[in-house]
């Protein structure tokens, strides 16, 4: 029996069209938009201004706290200005806009690729490098990396766990990269594992990637305290909770975190952005993005700089379907559509998805009829039709008693309604009402 | 470029409609359907085209004049009550009271508290306690099963082994001589047997529960807790006296014990949403099911037991809760 967590679940189909494409280096852009606000925190402070030039891993905005992360140029060539942009939130954000002049990298980056497989840095040094090079969960949560694995004083972490699920339909950037860049990643891991003075680092791949899994069990024999672990698909296994259940079976208590059970959890990209910063000293500039959809003609794996419209993907993937209805920065259960094809890809940018018109629409409602399935597929064991209904009347109190922090916004409860309710639309609602009660009430 | 379409997540849905749904119960009830026209014929029919064209009818009717909503009778839930309701009378039973059934059903037990999704209480089993409360006597005149021979109006008629059982008991025959009279299991088991049109097959039913746990429709906590409670309740009182007790297999495959724990306690709007509430629900349907046969007046006691226990539901759903992910921590 393959290992998975026990509780609710969904298994959506799995059309990972771009599972077998090789991943391309997507031509440079024209101009670049980078967003100084790619992560979760205080967002970073722009230290470039118009008419500056830069080359490729200059660091262009600066961390603004702990909790915070440097950015860096994707491209070189020319600040044209400091300015509002629409990003994939819908809203217009601050990015600095860059003119792409040749391709010109900072000095300090070694470009080789050979491996390096000899980590000379300490602990410290590991975490501030990872700090400074502006690393964040390449997940798709951009959570900075540095933050996790500075453990406060009194946790012990006795394990690693390296989210390698790509429980999201349709994604494979994360596969890819588990297979043309496996000992990048592993060396990345022994890196972390170092940071952190664990022994142990488990990766956990779901059994749909049956190549990766089986390239990594092989790798992983030189490299002592590595395992990889098969596990039976079912979304969402990438959730960090969910994941350290399955692997592991420790269940992280509600609103805590991942360390209150001795567990830190990364994401296989994120592992290898790690490996180009310690050991190249390449700072996150560039990552990959899966452009795929049903009616995409070249669904594919691109190497893409930071700030890269996704205009230019599309294009390099064969353009856009005549019957496109929606575009996803993300995977179908947590991505987010975006109206614009200017939108720059960012950090958290696993990839696009381009769904057809007849895909695009809800399901039509209709009324509740009780049936529990949204109960039966909760893996937080939390009652969506109840949350749905208490967010609707504002009943903020039964809500937060309902446990509805406790949601971990996976989309289960939606994707399964055969009423087609948008009960994860009012949970968010209610979650975001009630998680402003509880600052006030902090404060 | 196309208008773009804006939403939050998640952007893709399970294709199950509330419409299949319903259509797959229908289709799990066709076994029982087909042995019921085996063993009564035309009266089968006749009452379960009365009940579903008039659960249809009265449900059109209400929401379009009454309600002034758009109809929803292409769901499918108003042929299922009506299939229900037929399932749960007589073969012979007049035309006008399958209709007065049906308004009550659909009317009292669903419309009256919004439609689908709204009703406290089971709808057919309003409409059918209802008919038995006011036509007792045409409610339990049970036609025999001999197929066709059967005619609709004047059919032979004769006890369930329920009523035997009781009967006999309270005039202080022994269960081995009471067993003499009626059916053998085995025949009990395929339906031979008089009583309510779709009660009868316990194999066609069964049939029926496959289908929905396979389809994935149904849980199968429910019909799993009333059976195993029904058997332990039985089998201790039958293990105390033999005699003056029926053994278990009797009471699972007679009456409604098989149509209640697998098509009625099941109907999802008033049953339990949690996996706990579920097991609670289906115990408390199996003790009350037996305390009205071995100790009530009626030999039957199905249809009350989940009327009660679908009260319960509002209290079951408030008070029982799904285990929350990382509430309690165990490590290891």
């Amino acid at each position: 029996m393959l290992k998975t967590f026990p509780k609710g679940g969904v298994h959506p189909a799995e059309s990972k069209y771009s599972a077998n494409s090789v991943i391309e280096i997507l031509p440079l852009p024209k101009t670049v938009s980078i967003p100084i606000s790619q992560h979760i925190g205080a967002p970073s402070k722009a230290i470039v201004a118009k008419g500056d030039k830069v080359r490729v891993g200059d660091k262009i905005a600066e961390s603004t706290g702990f909790v915070s992360t440097n950015i860096h140029s994707s491209v070189s060539g020319t600040v044209v200005k400091v300015d509002d942009v629409l990003d994939s939130t819908g809203y217009k954000r601050p990015c600095v806009i860059i003119d792409v002049e040749g391709d010109e990298w900072n000095e300090n980056i070694d470009r080789s690729t050979d491996l390096k497989k000899e980590i000379s840095l300490t602990d410290k040094e590991i975490i501030n490098k990872i700090n400074e090079s502006g690393i964040v969960g390449l997940g798709g949560a951009t959570f900075p990396s540095h933050v996790k694995l500075s453990v406060p004083d009194g946790k012990k972490i006795d394990v690693l766990i390296i989210n390698g699920v790509e429980c999201e339909p349709y994604l494979t950037s994360d596969h890819r990269l588990m297979l043309e860049k496996a000992e990048e990643m592993l060396v990345g891991i022994q890196i972390l594992m170092k940071a952190l003075s664990v022994n142990l680092a488990l990766i956990g791949i779901e059994n749909n990637k049956p190549d990766a899994i089986a390239h990594l069990q092989d790798l992983v024999k030189s490299y002592p305290g590595i395992e990889v672990h098969a596990l039976k698909v079912q979304y969402p296994q990438g959730g960090e909770k969910q994941l350290i259940k399955a692997l592991i079976n420790r269940e992280v208590p509600s609103g805590g975190l991942p360390l209150n059970v001795g567990a830190v959890v990364h994401n296989v990209g994120t592992a290898f952005a790690v490996y180009e910063a310690v050991q190249k000293n390449k700072p996150l500039f560039e990552r990959v993005v899966t452009l795929t959809g049903i009616s995409v003609k070249k669904p594919s794996n691109f190497m893409v700089r930071i700030g890269t419209p996704v205009i230019d993907l599309v294009e390099a993937a064969g353009g856009l379907p005549e019957d496109t209805g929606k575009i996803i920065n993300g995977g179908p259960m947590m991505g987010k559509s975006i109206n614009s094809l200017e939108v720059p890809v960012v950090k958290g940018t696993s990839g696009i998805l381009i769904m057809p018109v007849e895909k695009s629409a809800r399901k039509k409602e209709s009324g509740c009829i009780r049936c529990a399935k949204c109960v039966s597929v909760c893996p937080q064991g939390l009652e969506p039709y109840l949350l749905n209904r208490l967010a609707q009347l504002e009943k903020n109190d039964k809500l937060e008693t309902g446990g509805v922090m406790d949601c971990i916004e996976c989309g289960s409860c939606a994707y399964t309604c055969p009423a087609g309710l948008p009960l994860l639309d009012y949970i968010r609602l209610g979650k975001s009402r009630v998680s402003k009660i509880i600052r006030t009430r902090k404060q | 470029m196309n208008k773009l379409f804006i939403s939050p997540s998640p952007h893709m849905y399970e294709d199950t409609t509330v419409k299949r749904l319903m259509f797959d119960v229908v289709i799990a009830m066709l076994p029982a359907l087909a042995f019921s026209i085996y063993f009564f014929g035309m009266g089968a029919i006749i009452v379960t085209l009365t009940a579903v064209v008039s659960c249809l009818a009265f449900e059109w009717l209400i929401q379009k004049y009454m309600l002034k909503q758009e109809p929803s009778i292409t769901d499918g839930s108003a042929l299922v009550t009506g299939i229900l309701l037929a399932f749960n009378v007589p073969t012979n039973l007049p035309i006008w009271i399958v209709i007065i059934g049906s308004l009550v059903a659909i009317g009292i037990g669903k419309m009256s508290f919004g439609g689908l999704g709204n009703n406290p209480f089971n709808p057919a089993l309003v409409g059918r306690v209802f008919m038995l409360i006011s036509f007792p006597v045409q409610m339990t005149s049970w036609p025999v099963p001999t197929g066709f021979n059967n005619s609709y109006t004047d059919a032979v008629t004769g006890a369930t082994p329920l009523g035997v059982m009781k009967e006999g008991i309270g005039a202080g025959e022994t269960v081995s001589s009471i067993m003499d009279k009626i059916p053998s299991h085995m025949e009990l088991f395929y339906g031979h047997m008089g009583g309510s049109m779709g009660e009868i097959a316990a194999i066609a039913l069964l049939l029926g529960f496959g289908y929905m746990l396979f389809r994935k429709v149904i849980k199968m906590h429910i019909p799993v807790s009333i059976l195993l409670t029904i058997t332990a309740f039985t089998g201790i009182l039958w293990l105390i006296n033999p005699e003056s007790n029926a053994d278990p297999v009797f009471h699972l495959l007679t009456g409604g014990v098989m149509l209640g724990a697998i098509f009625m306690a099941t109907d999802y709007v008033t049953s339990p949403m949690s996996v706990k509430g579920m097991w609670i629900y289906g115990i408390g349907i199996g003790i009350i099911t037996v305390l009205i046969r071995v100790f009530g007046a009626y030999p039957e006691g199905v249809s009350f037991a989940i009327l009660i226990m679908n009260a319960f539901v509002p209290l079951i759903n408030a008070y029982i809760k799904p285990k929350r992910f990382g509430e309690e921590v165990k490590n290891g």
